[in-house]
């Protein structure tokens, strides 16, 4: 189990990785944390021309805390990221779904950048960015374009990027007052991609009814994404409401089968933790309120 | 920038348990042959090439993390701490050893190192740790002969708890 | 620690330890052993079941950097076929000759520099594969008509027996309530986490292999070895590594690859090391029995358990590979379990699938044993009304029984089963338990309790395998017996102790205990004796039972080590008595002394005495033998040939296990939570405390993870879908759940130390427990193992699980779900295409149309009037992978309907599969299009891309019917394709 011979590019600068994307286009892999393109290469089912390692670029490992959003290069680890305060209180959501994310020891290298340019569909950072309507930088050598994290994950780690494109940044929107927070999944095994995962952003009215709802869905179909709830605007901002929308979710969504679960038991964990999480969110939301 | 040719054999020098220490490797040759073939730490266990298993387990740059899913060049004046750095050079046992040992946590010894590596790197973060944390970090390790009790037994203990 | 009254029994630490904690210790792939060592990897088959047309191996061998390659026929004019117990005509050869069985089969054998170029001229190799229909399931192998594994055997059935003991038909003839339960058990394995390691070398004058490995050998497979390579026994030396990274019997199954590799060593005239990778272990090695098996039971209305009825069928996977049928014998002549049942019937059938030969695993035949005899038992219980602890109790054997004579042989050497129940009841606070199950069910939660009672044979009497064969066959094969053990003990001249033992273990601490054992005996500590445990048939004291595997190192190798330290230690006494001038009787070995007994000043050195032998032989006592080298080698007395009436004491030591589970199901998620698990044992006198503990929280684990999780997955096309550790998951700590421990001891009658093998242990019991327990909750019988959290929610919501599930179709949205299912991948969807049919029917039979729209094209060439080739590139991510397709068109009504029949393969894998068009004409100048498919995809893709795959198929047909659709609307020119899908899903976790 070794990986075909290829070249080794190690860029000190984002102009110069990206010259090497020009020169290699889609021949290229790059590499950032590695945990999934590191197994995939040594089990030869990608076959680079050249491997492009971004970790030597420093300006991916920046941070910046605006007054809305919170930018995150590229090379941030998962690990790190849940040693940062700013991000972890300012982006709660994301506090909550990192610990799902693989183990400890794959935390430590996987960047949330990387998990998101893989775009695996139960990958829970992508999940996190598209919930919160987040969005992702690109660089090429035209310039640098902004994608918002719903258009940018097309389908089975297909992504809206181009082969001379780069993923430099993440953009995540601040927490907002009266919004809760929820995520939820279950896996056969711990620390396993999830049969489905659910995260959920939501903002309760002082009246107690939903002002709105966010409900991202992981692992049920070829890529995460946001389900229609608009109509529930205005519902209380109950359990029962909560469960009324997870079962209209599962009515609609169109789930994969694979090993481990077949359509109708990813519909029903949309169901089950479509409930819980809503219920969770609206109780986070409602205590945001009060603590205020 | 550095480039190097895929058939390239790359001079690399990586410090191993506070010692610089080089070797050759093509781009493409995974930082556990560079530790076992090229360097001569067999300590260091292959156990998938996946990244699932652990045994591989070893503290990259402050980090404990999967050495089949690095590639030798990749590595390139890192520090590197494995099993062999663990005990005195006189081979006394350190307190996590030691504890292994007294809590029959290993049976085949083949994932041992990469838990051991994961546990100390994971101690200094969180010295204090309750048994979920420490069943929790061993779920990304594959032991296969001890049914996992023992060694949180002994992690347990190493934490002075 | 402090010197105790005797090491044995201590909780003493491990020997092995500090070397394997410091990275010390050598496993096989830490050993250069010879000069010139080639690296290799084996091709292998990505066809469950077809014909070897050709193989093309230039391309490779041109490789700079490749040694030579070895295909299958090489092999076959080089050697003999692998022998087995099974008498058929099926040649078994180590590699695939003129066509391949199973999905991992070697088909080549690529020697290199190193393994980097081994791989790449591996993809050099051009194999013409002509597919057969593949069979993967041992009921539908039977079915008349199906395909043949082996056409010299004209059939898939490879074995057939039945046995009666007592009279089963008047037992049920007789019987109050008849219980039948038909299951199934499912294929899994302990995936040690070492992978298999052989380094051969050949040499001449004379001609003589030399094999090193992490085999647990030499065991009965040495003279199978030898037979195949066609030389003596003295000529194929087998040497193991001094550390084994775990094994559970599943290494017992590499020796084909050690014939393969001394083979391959000989015609490409260089020492050679192979390595398997985790790819090549998890469809390749080994695994337990997959069971398509009926029990019977019939019972008095008290509850008295009258006669028993097996009828087993055993999927041995695509060989009868040695020692199977070993796995469906083990537990035979303890058929009766732990019951005092005299009437027994057995069937046993052998069925050959394409699938990988199963071999032995931890606890190996035990777990499907139990599945059925523990299940039958909690099933009458529940139909007779009976708490199925009482029922148990009511059929025990009784202490004052033993020893036991079981019906088919097996002679227990002691034993208190009901002890062990109430212990476990009594640790498990049983009415508590029942109490909160009743809680529980009042509260309309799913609850349930299970319970399995098993004995566990230690110490195998080789001869049990015969029993695969009758009577008469026996009779003119000549006697077959015994279970050898083997040790030596030598002091050399400094006075230092070594003891030998050919135990080969992989991880149960035998250097710890052979050297608590020898303290014992010579008055020293065990960190004074050094213990090899390796094994080198050139120069250890070996049998052909030698080895690890059926717990006999405490059953059977304790003993001889005993006996033979206790022949050292009467030699050191006697040099001593005369030295010290008092009898030898009044001489004690202690503390490293030996010492007149009652006078500890009068002492001499151990190590003085033993270094006498060397350095001055003529002073000692006269007409002894120099030096102190002691061997023993052993046979357990009640390891005797199988009698005329099939019945066979089949194991030395009988230990027991009983286990308790409590679980409560989660109704909406399936999660089954293991509110309770106790296991109380008796290992007879226990020998380390420590390691006895390890072994019991190893075994309970393996039996969670058979329960819950585990399973080799196959499809119907036989491609086995768990190729990756992301795929076929292991038992990792947090689902581990936590278990109380009991012991008792009931010491064996049947060896020195009065110690019983217990290394299986719960890996055979937690299964049925666990599924008793669900059931119990469920409230049917019918459970399948894993139960995964899918199956499980279905079963508690009473719906027939399928991993399909019930997909629904969105018509005229593009295709149906298509999801690797049962049956392989299907599909089928409808389209509205911008065009009538005669247009859409002429696109689709025009070559240059049909490249500019399927998705990667490159080339697509007619070939004939209806038949067309092409070259595609599919990829999504850089997982990109060009392939061969070959299309031809049937069945044609213009411009109505077309069937399509086409095959496709390339580096990733292959696929094959028909489809159906049909074109209606909905008015408006368009047309709606309707299509179905089935598709059997294998190889590298299917096993580590499973999951993906019905996703990718959708993709791909949506863009291709996206570009017809453009074409048709621009009239000819649109189309192509945008990079697209692939074929791959994760391996692996969030990060990148």
């Amino acid at each position: 189990m070794k990986p075909v011979a290829f070249e080794y590019c190690r860029p000190d600068t984002v102009e110069e990785a990206l010259e090497l994307l020009k020169e290699f286009g889609s021949d290229a892999s790059i590499i950032s944390g590695g945990l999934s393109l590191g197994a995939m290469l040594n089990m030869r089912l990608v076959r680079p021309k050249a491997l492009i390692d971004i970790n030597g670029i420093d300006e991916l490992g920046n941070f910046d805390a605006g007054d809305a959003t919170i930018r995150t290069g590229t090379l941030i680890r998962q690990a790190g990221a849940m040693a940062m305060p700013a991000l972890m209180s300012g982006v709660p959501l994301l506090a909550k779904a990192l610990p799902h994310v693989g183990h400890y020891q794959t935390r430590s290298r996987g960047t949330l950048g990387g998990s998101v340019a893989h775009a695996d569909p139960s990958a829970e950072i992508p999940l996190t960015l598209v919930t919160l309507s987040g969005a992702v930088t690109l660089r090429s050598p035209g310039g640098s374009r902004e994608v918002p994290a719903r258009e940018f994950f097309q389908g089975l780690l297909t992504t809206d990027r181009r082969a001379d494109e780069l993923v430099t940044g993440l953009t995540w929107p601040i927490r907002r007052g009266q919004t809760g927070y929820a995520f939820e999944e279950l896996a056969q095994r711990h620390g396993d991609f999830a049969i489905a995962a659910v995260a959920v952003e939501a903002t309760v009215a002082g009246d107690g009814t939903i002002a709105d709802v966010s409900v991202g869905l992981g692992g049920v179909e070829d890529r995460p994404f946001v389900a229609a709830t608009a109509g529930f605007v205005g519902k209380p901002a109950t359990e029962a409401t909560a469960s009324d929308i997870a079962n209209t979710i599962a009515e609609v969504v169109d789930p994969m089968v694979d090993l481990q679960a077949n359509a109708d038991y990813r519909r029903q964990l949309v169901r089950v933790l479509g409930t819980r999480t809503l219920t969770a969110a609206f109780d986070d939301a409602t205590g945001q309120q009060e603590a205020a | 920038m550095l480039r190097i040719k895929p058939d390239q054999k790359q001079r690399v020098t990586i410090t191993v348990n506070g010692k610089a220490v080089s070797g050759y490797a093509e781009p493409r040759m995974l930082l556990t042959d560079f530790l076992r073939h090229e360097l001569g730490l067999y300590g260091t266990h292959v156990g998938c090439e996946h990244g699932v298993c652990g045994a591989c387990t070893a503290i990259i740059d402050g980090a404990a993390t999967r050495s089949c899913l690095r590639y030798a060049v990749q590595c390139d004046g890192l520090d590197i701490q494995t099993v062999e750095g663990l005990a005195d050079p006189d081979g006394t046992l350190n307190t996590l050893q030691k504890a292994f040992n007294e809590n029959g946590a290993l049976q085949c010894g083949f994932c041992t190192a990469g838990i051991l590596m994961s546990s100390t790197k994971f101690l200094q973060e969180n010295p204090k740790p309750t048994d979920d944390e420490i069943r929790d970090m061993l779920s990304g390790h594959i032991c296969r002969c001890t049914g996992y009790t023992q060694i949180v037994r002994a992690i347990r203990q190493a934490s002075g708890q | 620690m402090d010197t105790p009254d005797s090491w044995i029994g201590a909780r003493y630490p491990r020997k092995e330890d500090a070397a394997l904690l410091t990275g010390n210790a050598r496993f096989i792939d830490d050993l250069e052993p010879v000069a010139g060592i080639r690296h290799v990897a084996i091709l292998r088959s990505s066809h469950a079941h077809a014909r070897i047309i050709s193989i093309d191996t230039s391309r490779a061998e041109a490789l700079p950097g490749v040694h030579g390659v070895v295909t299958g026929t090489d092999i076959a004019g080089a050697i003999n076929p692998i022998p087995s117990a099974v008498r058929v005509p099926i040649k078994f050869f180590p590699i695939a000759v003129d066509k391949v069985r199973y999905v991992g089969e070697p088909v080549a054998v690529i020697a290199a520099t190193d393994r980097y170029v081994a791989e790449d001229a591996m993809e050099l190799i051009d194999v013409e594969y002509e597919s057969l229909p593949p069979v993967a399931d041992p009921v539908r192998a039977l079915e008349e008509g199906a395909s043949l594994l082996h056409d010299d055997v004209g059939s898939n059935q490879v074995h057939h027996r039945t046995f009666s003991y007592g009279d089963p038909d008047a037992a049920f003839a007789q019987a109050d309530k008849v219980v039948k339960l038909d299951w199934r058990f499912p294929r899994y394995s302990s995936t040690p986490m070492e992978t298999y390691g052989v380094v051969a070398n050949f040499e001449r004058q004379p001609d003589r292999y030399t094999i090193w490995s992490n085999f647990q050998g030499p065991f009965i497979l040495h003279a199978l070895m030898t037979g195949a390579l066609g030389v003596q026994g003295n000529r194929l030396r087998l040497i193991t590594a001094p550390h084994s990274g775990g094994s559970f019997g599943v290494k017992q199954a590499m020796f084909p690859y050690m014939v393969l590799l001394g083979a391959c060593s000989k015609l490409l005239g260089c020492p050679l090391k192979w390595i398997e990778d985790r790819l090549e272990h998890l469809v390749g090695s080994s695994s337990a029995a997959d069971r398509a098996d009926r029990v019977e039971a019939a019972f008095s209305r008290d509850g008295e358990l009258l006669g028993l009825r097996f009828d087993n069928i055993v999927n041995v996977g695509a060989y009868v590979r040695a020692p199977e049928p070993a796995s469906v014998y083990r537990m035979h002549a303890a058929s009766n379990g732990c019951y005092r049942v005299r009437n027994i019937f057995v069937e046993n059938r052998l069925v050959v699938t394409n699938t990988t030969p199963i071999g032995l695993n931890r606890g190996y035949g035990g777990p499907q044993f139990y599945f059925a005899l523990e299940r039958v038992m909690e099933a009458g219980a529940k139909e007779l009304g009976i708490d199925p602890a009482e029922i148990r109790r009511r059929n025990f054997i009784r202490p004052e029984e033993f020893p036991y004579d079981s019906p088919a042989g097996a002679l227990y050497d002691s034993g208190d089963y009901e002890a062990g129940l109430d212990q476990a009841l009594d640790l498990a606070a049983y009415d508590d338990l029942k109490a909160a199950r009743d809680k529980a069910r009042a509260e309309g939660k799913l609850f349930g309790i299970g319970m399995a009672a098993g004995i566990e044979p230690s110490g195998s009497n080789m001869a049990y395998v015969t029993l695969a064969q009758t009577p008469e066959e026996r009779a003119k094969a000549g006697g077959r017996s015994g279970g050898l053990g083997t040790a030596t003990v030598s002091i050399d001249p400094s006075g230092s102790v070594t003891v030998k033992t050919v135990s080969t273990p992989a991880g149960q601490g035998h250097q710890t205990v052979a050297a608590q054992v020898v303290a014992d005996a010579l008055g020293l500590r065990p960190d004074q004796i050094d213990v090899i445990t390796e094994m080198d048939t050139a120069t250890s004291a070996w049998s052909l039972a030698s080895g690890n595997y059926a717990n006999r190192f405490s059953s059977v190798v304790v003993g001889t080590i005993a006996e033979t330290a206790e022949k050292v230690a009467t030699k050191i006494k006697l040099i001593a008595a005369e030295n010290l001038e008092v009898a030898p009787e009044d001489v004690e070995l202690v503390g490293g002394e030996a010492r007149v007994v009652g006078v500890p000043e009068k002492a001499l050195p151990i190590r003085r005495v033993a270094s006498q032998t060397h350095w001055h032989p003529a002073g000692l006592p006269d007409g002894m033998e120099p030096g102190l080298f002691e061997t023993t080698i052993l046979n357990p007395p009640m390891l005797d040939a199988p009698d005329d009436q099939d019945r066979v004491g089949s194991a030395v030591t009988f230990g027991y296990v009983f286990d308790l589970a409590a679980v409560e199901i989660d109704r909406t998620t399936g999660e089954i939570e293991i509110v309770k698990y106790v296991s109380v044992h008796d290992v007879g006198n226990v020998l380390n405390e420590l390691v006895v503990e390890g072994q019991i929280y190893g075994g309970f684990a393996h039996g969670i993870a058979g329960a819950l999780l585990e399973e080799f997955v196959y499809d119907a096309g036989a491609n086995p879908q768990a190729g990756t550790f992301a795929d076929y998951l292991c038992i990792t700590a947090p689902e581990v759940p936590d278990v109380t421990i009991g012991h008792f001891n009931t010491p064996s009658p049947h060896n020195t130390l009065g110690a019983k093998g217990m290394g299986d242990g719960s890996s055979m019991l937690a299964p049925t427990a666990i599924a008793n327990a669900a059931a119990d909750a469920l409230g049917t019988f019918d459970v399948e193992l894993p139960l995964t959290l899918n199956k499980t929610w279905a079963k508690a919501n009473g719906q027939e699980y399928s991993r399909a599930g019930s997909t629904r179709a969105k018509v005229g949205e593009g295709p149906r779900e298509a999801g690797a299912v049962e049956g392989g991948l299907t599909g089928e969807g409808s389209v509205e295409l911008s065009a009538p049919p005669a247009t859409v029917w002429e696109m689709l039979l025009d070559p240059d149309a049909l490249a500019a729209v399927v998705p990667g094209c490159e080339k697509l060439e007619q070939a004939g009037e209806d038949s067309f080739t092409a070259e595609v590139v599919i990829g999504v991510a850089g997982i990109k992978g060009t392939y061969s397709a070959a299309i031809d068109l049937k069945d044609k009504i213009e411009p109505r309907s077309v069937r399509l029949v086409g095959k496709a393969s390339g580096a990733l894998g292959f696929g094959e599969g028909e489809g159906r068009v049909t074109l209606e004409d909905i008015g408006n100048g368009k047309t709606k299009l309707s299509y179905s498919y089935r598709a059997n995809v294998g190889g590298k893709v299917a096993a580590v891309g499973q999951r993906m795959l019905g996703t990718v198929t959708k993709l791909l047909i949506g863009q291709f019917f996206r570009g017809f659709d453009r074409r048709l609307k621009s009239g000819g020119d649109g189309g192509g394709n945008s990079g697209g899908p692939g074929f791959f899903r994760r391996i692996f976790g969030g990060g990148s």
